[in-house]
């Protein structure tokens, strides 16, 4: 008998697979590519303003944008296409299969990578060619935005895994999830400027982590003078690691522990 | 020839709503021959989807032995084992936005001796829709696919689960003939049907299982004793239809044949259908 498949081999195809079906998938393609764009140009029309010497709302908005992106294209999408594949029966039937459990978790891995890239490159060139956003200028820059975005990507793959156990089923799914997200968006400083919401709003988002993926990549893309214009008077590096990593830590733990193939 | 399925005291429970224990599976033994299409009847709830989602590593079991291709679902090495089996689950509907093709080759790249894709297209007859996506599939289509994507793998034991629901007769005759076709190739095949004339027609064996337990287990035509149950014989004689229950047949139609002159008028000679034993049976039970 020949050998079986890998679970990195079963992984990749799954991935390639998962992003066909994500394309061919009006909604998806709609909600998660266009709706930020489309977000970003009704936004940027309306607030004209500079919020600080140089910075203009626009510019703090596409920062927000593109950590929301990450929220997006991990938590969000797999909070709710995975309680709809539990639904549909695509996951007892692979649980059938040889197809290690591991091989799904790539595939997703795969699909929320290649969709988080599309759509913070849209946002990125979307806010470089329109509101004057530049592109990180130093290594200490390109550094900062990378690990923003992995640390948050990474989580916020993870955390939708283990947030997918929480609606009773796929059709109700987009109801519960969405609100999570854009309540948090008001919250976190992607809306609003994050300094004029109520003190109440600004600790209650400091619990989540979309609050420091925002200020994580206004440290990027707004100069560094704006820093003394965050609640903290500084961009807060090390506290938004820490508190996106313990996110990281919780939400693979309660993944693994809660994570249903079948509907009960 | 060894045994594909074995099982031994099997039993299962469940907690209901309020945390009340209830028995769904209640100490069952089944043997499965390799190679032999075995058919698993019973009412819902009788407890037949817990001991098949057992044997397919879907569920663990409360106790009892298990043999399933030389291996226990629950302790061995699940990908492996799952390269040799196929499973075709109740109505699913996944998968709407790829095409025949493109599934089936996808789920050939899990095993590591599938079957050629196009070739298993045309054993369930889906040719025409090859390029059709899941979506645009009627019933018997999709279901010709689930079972399509159970064989991909060229299994040595086959499970299908209510295969032939929602089929016209037409669709389902021509399912048979895929399902025979594949005993011919070797696979064992364990099945659960509603049909007892699918099951007629199919099963090597019956079992019929009703509250948990296996009532009984033997092929169709000897299930529930329906090859000593007397036969109905009927015929018309002076214009008036008779009808005679007997344990020899043969001798009541030699006496009736010597008694008539030439053709016996309208004369049917028949035993219990499966249904009426399998609802003597069922009804037995309460």
């Amino acid at each position: 008998m020949s050998k079986q498949p890998g679970t990195i081999a079963i992984g990749i195809a799954r991935g390639i697979l998962e992003i066909k079906q994500f394309m061919r998938q009006r909604e998806s393609v709609v909600f998660t590519l266009l709706f930020p764009i489309l977000l970003l140009l009704i936004f940027g029309a309306v607030f004209k303003d500079e919020i600080a010497p140089g910075v203009t709302f626009s510019q703090y908005f596409v920062a927000g944008m593109i950590a929301s992106g990450l929220v997006n294209t991990g938590f969000q999408q797999l909070a709710i296409t995975i309680p709809m594949e539990r639904d549909d029966g695509t996951l007892k039937r692979l649980r059938g299969t040889p197809a290690p459990t591991a091989s799904y978790f790539i595939g997703k891995v795969i699909l929320v990578f290649v969709s988080m890239l599309i759509q913070v490159g849209l946002l990125l060139a979307f806010g470089v060619a329109l509101y004057g956003i530049s592109l990180p200028a130093t290594p200490e820059k390109w550094f900062t935005f990378f690990w923003v975005m992995i640390l948050g990507i990474t989580s916020s793959t993870i955390l939708g895994i283990a947030f997918s156990v929480v609606p009773k089923s796929g059709r109700g799914a987009s109801a519960v999830v969405s609100p999570i997200v854009i309540i948090l968006q008001f919250f976190s400083g992607v809306f609003f400027v994050f300094t004029q919401l109520p003190a109440w709003m600004q600790n209650f988002a400091a619990l989540f982590p979309l609050k420091w993926l925002t200020q994580g990549m206004r440290s990027v893309f707004l100069p560094d003078s704006f820093a003394s214009q965050e609640v903290a008077k500084s961009w807060e590096h090390g506290r938004t690691a820490l508190i996106l990593t313990a996110w990281l830590i919780a939400g693979f733990f309660l993944a693994i522990k809660t994570f249903r193939w079948e509907k009960s | 020839m060894s045994n594909a399925i074995s099982v031994r005291g099997l039993t299962k429970s469940y907690r209901n709503g309020k945390g009340v224990s209830i028995a769904a599976v209640k100490g069952i033994d089944l043997d499965v021959a390799s190679g032999e299409i075995f058919a698993l009847l019973g009412p819902n709830g009788a407890g037949k989807t817990s001991t098949i989602e057992i044997l397919e590593g879907y569920r663990k079991r409360d106790s009892g032995e298990l043999s399933v291709l030389g291996e226990d679902p629950a302790s061995t090495n699940l990908p492996a084992w799952r390269n040799r089996v196929g499973i075709v689950l109740q109505s699913t509907k996944d998968a709407a936005d790829l095409s025949v093709v493109e599934i089936l080759s996808h789920f050939a790249k899990y095993y590591s001796r599938a079957r050629d894709v196009e070739e298993v297209i045309a054993a369930v007859g889906l040719e025409e829709k090859r390029n059709s996506r899941g979506e645009h599939l009627s019933g018997g289509q999709r279901r010709r696919l689930d079972v399509a994507l159970g064989i991909i793998g060229n299994p040595e034991l086959l499970f299908l689960d209510e295969p032939t629901t929602g089929f016209d007769p037409e669709a389902r005759r021509s399912f048979w003939d895929l399902i025979r076709s594949l005993r011919r190739s070797g696979t064992t095949i364990l099945m659960s049907t509603h049909y007892l004339d699918e099951a007629e027609a199919l099963a090597d064996r019956v079992a019929i299982m009703n509250h948990g337990v296996i009532a009984d287990c033997a092929t169709p035509e000897n299930l529930g004793g329906r090859n000593r149950e007397k036969v109905i014989i009927r015929w018309r004689e002076h214009g008036v239809v008779h009808q005679q229950l007997s344990d020899s047949p043969t001798a009541f139609l030699r006496s009736l044949a010597s008694r008539i002159e030439g053709e016996i008028p309208e004369l049917t000679v028949t035993r219990p259908t499966l249904e009426d034993i399998y609802l003597q049976m069922i009804g037995g039970q309460e």
